[in-house]
């Protein structure tokens, strides 16, 4: 190309170039304008015939992987399994349930993102979350505990206080904001996974692991030297979490787990998870 | 005791398990190889060229995704673009993050390739009365890539070890799923990692020697 | 821009563990990176021989998969935090590459100079030393300059172990603040402050040397 024809040639690139990057950040923000609008859960579970459930994949009793089948086992997946059955009986639309594994870190967003329907996750329901997300009634009870090794000579977290000792906890967890209250001098470590947490406390990253006292139960079955210490030091029953402002689909999970809850389903799962763990008094999370 | 634990963690529906993360990882990797490489071409022509305004304005653009950190912007793809509307799922978020950052740093090896094609090829061409475009597509183009093979593998291997980081928004690639498996059991979290190690060792490896045997072939 | 001023010390803290390691990363891998580049040209076939598996086997292996056995692994020998774990991993990975770099810099200066340097009564690492190195670091300059920038965008693997970088805060304030948006793009800028200005130098650089070949 001739020089002259190179320059008008580069000059009308650029402008349409710096065009489409400035109609493509206006129709962005025109997107995320509508996207911010309201979409209703139940009508899109309705209308594809599915509910996608976000579950945990590394979490001993209430979702974790099962390497043959690719699919999470737990409570939380039965739970969300019967929920889905439920569901569709009260609606007279034909449900299946999809899963997919969620970490802690991500859920929230998976859920604003509408990637999933619903997460049955372990997710404390905290007044912070309720700002930005739709909570069921409760579905478990559990609340924040720590665990150690037994030899430790830590008896609570009020031992913890002090910034020789490092709490691990998982990055989105209420954990990671609630141990700071009760411990405010001992150091945090947030790690992306309870996989990875579990790791970091056992070679010594830190002295305790602080999450809620269900998902440290599991972990303790499996790690015989190490146990609960002090009990819980906060109260924090996990919901079932929606997108923000779903009424329809809220009722009608919470209509399908007080269902699942008078019938008995809710009480086997219950045994069928909970009744191996030692230590545990598991008759007291039955639904009476 | 020890050993027990190396063998156990291998049963044979975790070592399927494994190997279907290693299929994902190099799907990921090679489709993102793909893309980057028709990306990173027009990318690596334009900078060639030395449009006036244009080619600097794409350089500038260039510069900046191949200065950030990959995490950065698989994290950026997955959990902020759907804000502005646009859901990927979570094997094409990441074929679309690895994709942008190995384009910018194609199109760095392609310009390269470009510039060091003699520039009488190009007067010889234009006097046998090819065009432009004929110049570059049947002429100059060829020989840059073979030029630009050892370089294009070595982005490969490195595509394959990034595949990892993609754990962070749980893409069921081979690391993540040497995590699901020692969360399984504590005690196997040192023969998985060293598994898994081996895996991608001999894989990027043999990618290596394969570079290496391309760069003698052709030199 | 109400989220850079809430998290500004935040994001501060994080850009320091960030410079902090890459400096410290650099500085080790550059030192390891030497040693074993010198170590796959010097005559012994022994020292050839680590050299080259040292390189190759750091070259193939993910980043995050060495940092999660400094994190989980060793540490429960050698007591080790997420931001050492990381730090340590980062300066072994960078360093294979920096010894491919420092090696081809090597090969690059005439061979005849160091036959000269042996003939005027020089042992092999004085010419190494006074002679061939200094010429090799010119050459490899803009490559290591490129391996430095590659570090500090490596170095956003602390992230995965708790190491408090600029990656990390930004995962933090995201997952408390929601705005995922805004939130990696000022990370992506505090990244761009330190590695733009590095690559445009090293574009300098390479054009400079290449007018003077």
């Amino acid at each position: 190309m001739e020089k002259a024809k190179k320059r008008q040639f580069g000059i009308i690139a650029t402008i349409v170039l710096a065009a489409v990057i400035v109609l493509g950040l206006m129709w962005a923000t025109a997107t995320a304008n509508r996207n911010a609008e309201h979409q209703d859960t139940l009508a899109r579970v309705e209308k594809l015939g599915r509910i996608v459930w976000g579950v945990k994949a590394d979490t001993r009793l209430f979702g974790l992987m099962d390497t043959k089948t690719g699919i999470s086992q737990g409570f939380d997946i039965d739970i969300a399994r019967a929920l889905t059955v439920q569901i569709s009986k009260q609606t007279g639309v034909p449900m299946s349930a999809e899963f997919v594994p969620v970490s802690t870190a991500s859920k929230m967003q998976l859920l604003k993102n509408t990637n999933i329907d619903g997460s049955v996750s372990t997710m404390t329901i905290t007044p912070e979350r309720e700002k930005i997300i739709d909570f069921t009634n409760q579905y478990f009870d559990a609340g924040q505990s720590i665990l150690v090794k037994k030899d430790s000579g830590i008896n609570s977290i009020k031992d913890m206080n002090s910034s020789k000792y490092t709490v691990i906890v998982v990055v989105g967890t209420t954990a990671a904001t609630e141990t700071a209250k009760f411990a405010p001098k001992a150091k945090l470590l947030a790690v992306q996974d309870y996989a990875t947490g579990m790791q970091a406390l056992k070679s010594g990253q830190g002295q305790a692991m602080s999450t809620d006292n269900a998902i440290l139960y599991g972990f303790a079955t499996e790690n015989p030297e190490y146990h609960i210490a002090g009990g819980t030091f906060t109260h924090g029953p996990y919901g079932i979490a929606f997108d923000n402002n779903q009424k329809p689909m809220i009722k009608e999970t919470n209509a399908a787990l007080a269902t699942i809850k008078q019938n008995g389903i809710y009480n086997q799962l219950i045994k069928k998870w909970f009744s191996h763990v030692p230590g545990l008094d598991w008759r007291s999370l039955e639904a009476k | 005791m020890v050993t027990l634990g190396i063998f156990s963690a291998f049963t044979p529906q975790n070592v399927l398990y494994l190997l279907g993360g290693l299929g994902i990882t190099v799907g990921v990797s090679v489709i993102s190889v793909i893309l980057s490489l028709i990306f990173g071409s027009i990318v690596g022509i334009i900078q060639f060229e030395r449009l006036p305004y244009f080619s600097t304005f794409v350089g500038t653009i260039n510069n900046i995704i191949r200065n950030l950190p990959l995490l950065l912007i698989i994290f950026f793809v997955y959990f902020a673009l759907p804000k502005i509307g646009i859901h990927l799922p979570i094997f094409w978020a990441t074929v679309i993050a690895m994709s942008t950052f190995e384009s910018a740093m194609l199109a760095e090896i392609v310009r390269g390739g470009l510039e060091s094609v003699d520039n009488g090829q190009f007067e010889g061409a234009r006097a046998n009365g090819l065009s432009n475009m004929q110049t570059m597509v049947y002429i100059v183009l060829p020989q840059a890539y073979k030029k630009m093979i050892p370089p294009i593998i070595s982005q490969l291997i490195s595509l394959v070890k990034d595949t990892s980081l993609a754990l962070g928004i749980v893409l069921s690639e081979m690391t993540y799923r040497g995590q699901i498996v020692y969360a399984q059991n504590s005690t196997y979290i040192v023969p998985v990692l060293i598994a898994i190690t081996l895996v991608y060792f001999l894989l990027n490896y043999g990618l290596s020697l394969l570079a290496k045997w391309a760069d003698h072939k052709l030199a | 821009m109400a989220l850079l001023q809430n998290n500004f010390p935040t994001f501060l803290q994080g850009f320091g563990y960030t410079l902090l390691s890459s400096i410290i990363a650099l500085i080790g891998s550059m030192i390891l990176g030497t040693g074993f580049a010198i170590m796959q040209i010097v005559p012994q076939k022994w020292a050839q021989v680590i050299g080259n598996v040292y390189v190759q086997v750091f070259r193939n292996i993910p980043l995050l998969i060495i940092t999660f056995f400094f994190f989980l692994v060793v540490s429960k020998y050698v007591k080790m935090s997420g931001f050492t774990s990381g730090t340590v991993a980062l300066m072994l990975y960078t360093s294979a590459f920096i010894a491919e770099t420092v090696r081809a810099g090597i090969l690059a200066v005439d061979g005849g100079q160091m036959e000269g340097a042996r003939a005027n009564g020089l042992s092999f690492g004085q010419a190494m030393q006074y002679i061939i190195l200094p010429q090799a670091f010119r050459i490899a300059l803009p490559s290591l300059g490129n391996q430095f920038i590659n570090l500090v965008k490596n170095s956003s693997i602390l992230a995965f172990v708790g190491g408090l970088d600029l990656m990390y805060q930004g995962n933090m304030v995201a997952a408390n603040t929601f705005d995922t948006f805004s939130t990696y793009i000022i990370v992506a800028i505090f990244y761009l402050i330190l590695t733009l200005p590095l690559s445009y130098y090293i574009q300098h650089l390479e054009r400079k040397l290449k007018r003077a070949l």
